[in-house]
């Protein structure tokens, strides 16, 4: 295959592969047919665009190749008398110079299409780790073991969670739509919650050595991204994308060579990605423009605080902590109070940090968190309390796997140990 | 789509004395909804787990026990049989029962073929 081709072929399957599957899902309801035919049409592109050249709509050219590709297998299927009923409906639906994939008309619903599909996989009634696994499988194209291999368990374990999640779907009866207006603002967070959560897995991989997966970082803002497009006055969205490349633009500063983990402070904030720092900033402008600031964007407006500053030195934590306390009003978590916690500490002083942190130790909170006891360890070694700093690192460095973390856990009780 | 749903109550559960006194007419009013919607099929509030009985057959003898058969703390108080257009027309009926302030509604698709 030509270069060229090659790469339209690789281009279209990141652009195109959740809008082809979900076109042909709305037109069939079946979603493994969808996933098949989707999977032949990539197949075809591969053989006919370095022969017949890359076609001018590729995403129309793939669905019209998927969709006839349904509309045989369908016909095969005869003796199914209702999928054969669904058939005919494919086949008169469309005109037959429809066979020449060229012809196909740019269908205004297609978007809407996959906005379906992805309310549908972020469907509340599926188990969280059933909407993840079907969020990369349907809507980014993953390979089963891509999606296994990320999440750390075996294949057929993955496949059995993809398979219950469409067989749920199916038999439970979960609309294939967009929710109405009354149900829109709770499933939006619903979708939102799964691609921050499929970034976060990528961002810090709970276990294992690597600590960060970029790829599935990458998955996560790509949907984000097709998420803004397709519900651009949703000023969450958009916050959550900012926050998503907040966070990845730092991804070569976070890790130093031998693979540990730096923090923010000292982080080389020349290895900063500027460009997606930039992009992140004028979304999150636009977005705050619409004053219904919510959780994504007060997150990411933190982040921003994080990116504008050109030394550690110079961040402004008071500016920080004023957008934990907006953060708490409306996420009233002991997540955020750990980083509020943070911010204090930072703005303040280290007591008041301190004393932020330990109202969550003495309310039980986060109490398998190593972050919890490596901020206050971080508080007690900058209060000089060295004794107290080396056993709150130890309380840490029980509470992880993540070998990185561990590391860094391990090095800090050494230099607290030299000072005890 | 038909879904048998499970009225479901945690026995220990002391629901608010207001949603008690208030229960009766709620649930009629939840009634009245639903069948004027054409969603509520059929539903029957059932006797509680003390006047259960479980029946099985093993190596050819009816064995019969008292109660139910499976402790838990959660009772089948009744069961409505829902015709809905999807499980989202399911979940707003089930929300709006009385029971789903301080019980649990399960929603059971039919086995469909």
């Amino acid at each position: 295959m030509t270069p060229d081709a090659r790469t339209a072929v690789a281009e279209a399957f990141t652009e195109e592969w959740g809008r082809v599957v979900a076109t042909l899902i709305g037109r069939t309801g079946d979603w493994d047919l969808a996933e098949d035919c989707a999977q032949q049409a990539f197949a075809e592109a591969v053989r006919r665009w370095p022969r017949d050249g890359v076609p001018d709509r590729p995403g129309a050219w793939l669905t019209t190749v998927a969709r006839n590709r349904a509309t045989d297998r369908l016909r095969h299927e005869q003796m199914k008398t209702r999928k054969l009923r669904e058939a005919s409906d494919m086949a008169a639906r469309h005109a037959p110079g429809d066979d020449d994939p060229a012809a196909e008309p740019d269908d205004s619903g297609i978007e809407d299409e996959r906005l379906r599909l992805m309310f549908t996989c972020c469907h509340p009634a599926l188990p969280l780790e059933g909407r993840v696994a079907l969020t990369l499988r349907a809507l980014a194209g993953l390979t089963t073991a891509e999606i296994a291999h990320a999440f750390f368990v075996s294949e057929p374990t993955m496949a059995k969670r993809l398979v219950r999640a469409k067989g749920k779907i199916i038999h439970a009866g979960i609309p294939y739509r967009v929710p109405p207006a009354h149900l829109l603002p709770e499933r939006t967070s619903g979708v939102l919650a799964v691609l921050y959560l499929l970034f976060n897995e990528g961002y810090a991989a709970s276990a294992g050595d690597h600590l960060i997966r970029i790829d599935l970082c990458g998955e996560a803002i790509r949907l984000a991204r097709a998420l803004t497009a397709l519900m651009p006055d949703e000023p969450e969205a958009t916050g959550l994308l900012a926050l998503m490349l907040f966070q990845h633009s730092r991804r070569l500063a976070r890790v130093d060579a031998a693979g540990d983990l730096v923090t923010l402070e000292n982080q080389d904030r020349a290895r900063w990605n500027r460009a997606e720092c930039d992009e992140a900033e004028v979304l999150l402008q636009g977005a705050l423009r619409r004053r219904q600031a919510g959780p994504y964007q007060l997150q990411a407006a933190i982040a921003a605080c994080h990116a504008g500053a050109p030394t550690a030195e110079a961040t402004d934590w008071a500016q920080i902590a004023g957008l934990y306390e907006r953060l708490l009003e409306v996420m009233p978590q002991a997540l955020v109070r750990l980083n509020h916690a943070v911010a204090i500490g930072m703005a303040t002083s280290p007591e008041q940090g301190l004393a932020l942190a330990d109202e969550l130790v003495a309310a039980g909170e986060l109490a398998d968190y190593h972050l919890l006891y490596a901020t206050r360890a971080d508080l007690l070694r900058r209060l000089g309390r060295d004794a107290e700093a080396h056993a709150a690192y130890r309380d840490a460095l029980q509470r992880t796997t993540s070998a990185a973390e561990r590391r860094f856990l391990n090095r800090r009780i050494q230099e607290t140990d030299g000072r005890r | 789509m038909n879904y048998l749903m499970f009225v479901c109550m945690d026995d220990t559960a002391t629901p608010d004395p207001e949603d008690l006194a208030t229960m009766r007419e709620r649930t009629q009013s939840w009634v009245d909804e639903m069948d004027g919607r054409g969603i509520r099929v059929q539903g029957q509030r059932l006797r509680p787990q003390q006047d259960a009985t479980t029946v099985s057959v093993r190596a050819g003898d009816v064995v019969v026990a008292d109660g139910p058969f499976a402790e838990t703390k959660e009772q089948i108080a009744g069961f409505d049989i829902l015709h809905c257009a999807d499980l989202d027309e399911a979940i707003e009926v089930a929300s709006k029962h009385p029971v789903a302030r301080f019980g649990t509604l399960e929603l059971r698709p039919f086995w469909e073929e």
